[in-house]
């Protein structure tokens, strides 16, 4: 019996302990620890004309590095613009004159708030609000664009009179 | 202290619309073995039910060691069943022990005795049931009397005041049987137990009781020493010692007119 | 007339006030097995007995299974991205699809049939041969001694069996999409690397198998310990535990999925 006991006690001991390997790996080689919890991040608001497709726990990327993620998105109603939360790592700091513009990651890939420095002396911190910002891109008004100016080079050869301005 | 370890008193139980024992009346007095007899289905596994606690008395008391069973509360029932034993009709060994464990169960469960202690004692209740030869087997490998006898040792392992037997003959060979009987009555001595036996087998437990009573549709119609019940004339008893086929318990189950049922009536 | 109308609506009341019944049966078991699990706590080594029959005996099908669908989702999975030209994103749609649904998922539906289902016929039948009864003349409560020991051991193995699961299942899809096909193995990783994360999709899959777990292990315990004592009422309690636990997981999966990525 105690020899039964004992190599029970060993496989379980083998199994709990594969159990936690396994969830190692998956903590550390599958995922990623987000760097940006709670109380390691400072936030910062933007405003844009229009977000396009962002969502919430969007990358905040700058010059390519993630350094934060879209934590909250909300509609401000006195500007009609959409507010979006920023929380950015503690150990990022830009200037107060940083712009924030909504890219597209590929052609048809996830959307991402874009940071470029500014040149100010100042540093951002928690609740700044940043001014410089460019809303998304959208397809639809890129391509409604393009056919508006190629109608209108077309309207100044005289064959489309009906689209000149 | 009363002589009597177990006392009921016009007890009457009913599972919710049927009513399977009704004003039962029984004594055991210490040291004695008594037998509750009748023939299968009259309520007498539902009566060692209430004497351990596991079904309430509809009406009436059943007293154990002078405490009503009844009315105790969860720990007081507890501590009254560590001193009772209990052999079930199979043995009801716990299958993934060994004989060993099986025996060494409750006093692992409560006591805090140290394994060598444990040991002696669990050798001692094996050799009791002349079983210490079997201590490293497990349940499926034994015979149906060896299981029984195992099972006898596990319920004697707290040294109980009152042990239990249900059906503790049903089902062995004529050998088994023998050594079955000897030992209850040879414990209930040995150890100043009490046993309380339900059975159907009059024959071998009518060499070993002090009393018996006969139970039959839930009504007690008999009892005495078995010099009584064997001279006894009611015709109940008579029909139950002597095994004949018919009597005051019909051959048939109640049922319709035969030549009825087959239709030959009309003809 | 009414009658033939009205008796199939009264079977349909009848089988509803039944279940109901029975849920809040199984609820009091639960809270019941909760309350008496001190002595799992006094005596830990009940608790290991329980990991290995219900955890380390169950993890050779959940090993086997894991690698398998880990290949199935590497091949199939390989199919569809080569249409967009974006191969690399094999790695994010394997982890993914294991971390947060089909790990917890498919293997708490291998432990319900595996081990829950053994736990039910164990209990049955353990109460059929008058163990049960035997525990409580020995004043041994059978829920604190059979039924906690086997609960907290059921909980315990069932997030580590689904963390295996998962592990196994991404080495699968490695060897399928990596080794055997030629996907980039940097970018594999890396990639499934940037879009799983600890604690959105990891974590809420450990939260999920520890809610199966409980699921799966009530269901089958109670079934066992409701089991009518004989032969024909055990093996229906067994069926039962196992349609009744992988529909409760299915369904509990559908709505922690609802809470947990509901903002995504």
């Amino acid at each position: 019996m105690t020899m039964k006991k004992t190599t029970l006690d060993l496989w379980v001991g083998l199994f709990v302990a594969a159990g936690l390997a396994a969830l190692l790996f998956l903590a550390l080689k599958v995922g990623s620890f987000s760097a940006f919890e709670a109380g390691k991040t400072y936030t910062v608001k933007a405003s844009f004309a229009n977000i396009g497709g962002l969502k919430v726990r969007a990358p905040v990327k700058s010059a390519g590095v993630v350094v934060g993620r879209v934590t909250d998105i909300r509609f401000d109603n006195t500007t009609y613009e959409a507010v979006v939360t920023l929380s950015i790592g503690n150990q990022y700091k830009f200037p107060t004159d940083t712009s924030a513009a909504i890219m597209t990651s590929g052609l048809l890939g996830e959307q991402y708030v874009a940071l470029e420095a500014g040149g100010s002396e100042k540093m951002l911190s928690n609740g700044d609000t940043l001014r410089l910002t460019q809303g998304a891109i959208v397809l639809e008004d890129l391509i409604g664009k393009f056919l508006y100016s190629k109608a209108e080079e077309g309207g100044s050869g005289g064959t489309q009179p009906g689209l000149a301005p | 202290m009363s002589d009597n370890l177990v006392e009921i008193r016009d007890l009457s139980f009913a599972y919710t619309d049927r009513l399977v024992l009704q004003g039962i009346n029984l004594t055991a007095r210490r040291g004695q073995v008594v037998a509750i007899m009748g023939n299968s289905g009259c309520g007498k596994t539902t009566l060692m039910r209430l004497i351990g606690g596991q079904l309430k008395p509809t009406r009436g008391k059943v007293w154990v060691d002078g405490q009503s069973v009844g009315d105790l509360d969860f720990a007081g029932l507890y501590r009254l069943r560590r001193r009772m034993g209990m052999l079930f009709q199979f043995g009801a060994l716990f299958t993934d022990m060994s004989v060993y464990d099986n025996v060494a169960f409750q006093l692992r469960e409560h006591t805090d005795l140290p394994e060598e202690m444990i040991r002696d004692l669990v050798l001692m209740k094996l050799n009791a049931v002349g079983l210490r030869g079997a201590q490293d087997l497990m349940p499926s490998e034994l015979s149906g009397g060896m299981a029984r006898r195992v099972a006898l040792a596990r319920a004697i392992a707290l040294d109980p005041m009152l042990i239990m037997y249900d059906e503790p003959f049903a089902g062995l060979d004529p050998i088994s049987l023998g050594v079955a009987g000897d030992l209850i009555r040879r414990l209930t001595d040995t150890l100043g137990l009490t046993s309380l036996v339900v059975t159907h087998d009059v024959q071998e437990s009518l060499k070993i009781v002090d009393y018996v009573y006969f139970i039959s549709e839930g009504v007690i119609v008999a009892q005495g020493t078995p010099q009584d019940i064997r001279a006894s004339e009611l015709p109940y008893v008579h029909q139950f010692v002597h095994g004949e086929e018919d009597g005051p318990v019909p051959f048939h189950h109640p049922a319709p007119d035969y030549a009825e049922e087959l239709g030959l009536a009309h003809a | 007339m009414p009658e033939t109308l009205l008796a199939p609506l009264r079977r349909l009341g009848g089988r509803v006030v039944h279940s109901v019944w029975r849920l809040g049966l199984a609820t009091r078991f639960f809270f019941l097995t909760l309350l008496y699990s001190g002595t799992c706590v006094r005596r830990p080594h009940l608790v290991v007995k329980e990991i290995f029959s219900a955890g380390v005996l169950s993890l050779i099908i959940i090993l086997v299974s894991g690698l398998f669908v880990g290949m199935v989702l590497g091949l199939q999975g390989y199919e569809t991205l080569q249409t967009y030209g974006s191969e690399e994103a094999l790695g994010i749609l394997v982890a993914l699809s294991l971390v947060r649904e089909l790990g917890p998922v498919v293997a708490a539906l291998l432990f319900a049939s595996r081990a829950g289902s053994a736990m039910t016929a164990e209990i049955g039948l353990m109460k059929a041969t008058e163990q049960i009864s035997a525990l409580e003349m020995m004043a041994v409560d059978p829920i604190a001694r059979v039924v906690a020991p086997r609960f907290w051991g059921g909980v315990i193995s069932m997030p580590l069996l689904a963390a295996l699961f998962s592990a196994m299942g991404i080495f699968g899809g490695y060897l399928v999409g990596v080794v055997l096909i030629g996907v980039d193995e940097g970018a594999f990783w890396s990639q499934m690397q940037a879009a799983v994360d600890f604690r959105d999709d990891i974590l809420n899959g450990v939260i999920k198998s520890v809610v199966f777990g409980v699921v799966v292990t009530v269901i089958a315990l109670y079934e066992g310990y409701d089991a009518p004592p004989t032969a024909e009422g055990v093996s229906r309690a067994t069926t039962r535990t196992v349609v009744s636990s992988s529909l409760a997981i299915l369904a509990w999966d559908f709505v922690l999925t609802s809470f947990m990525f509901r903002g995504v």
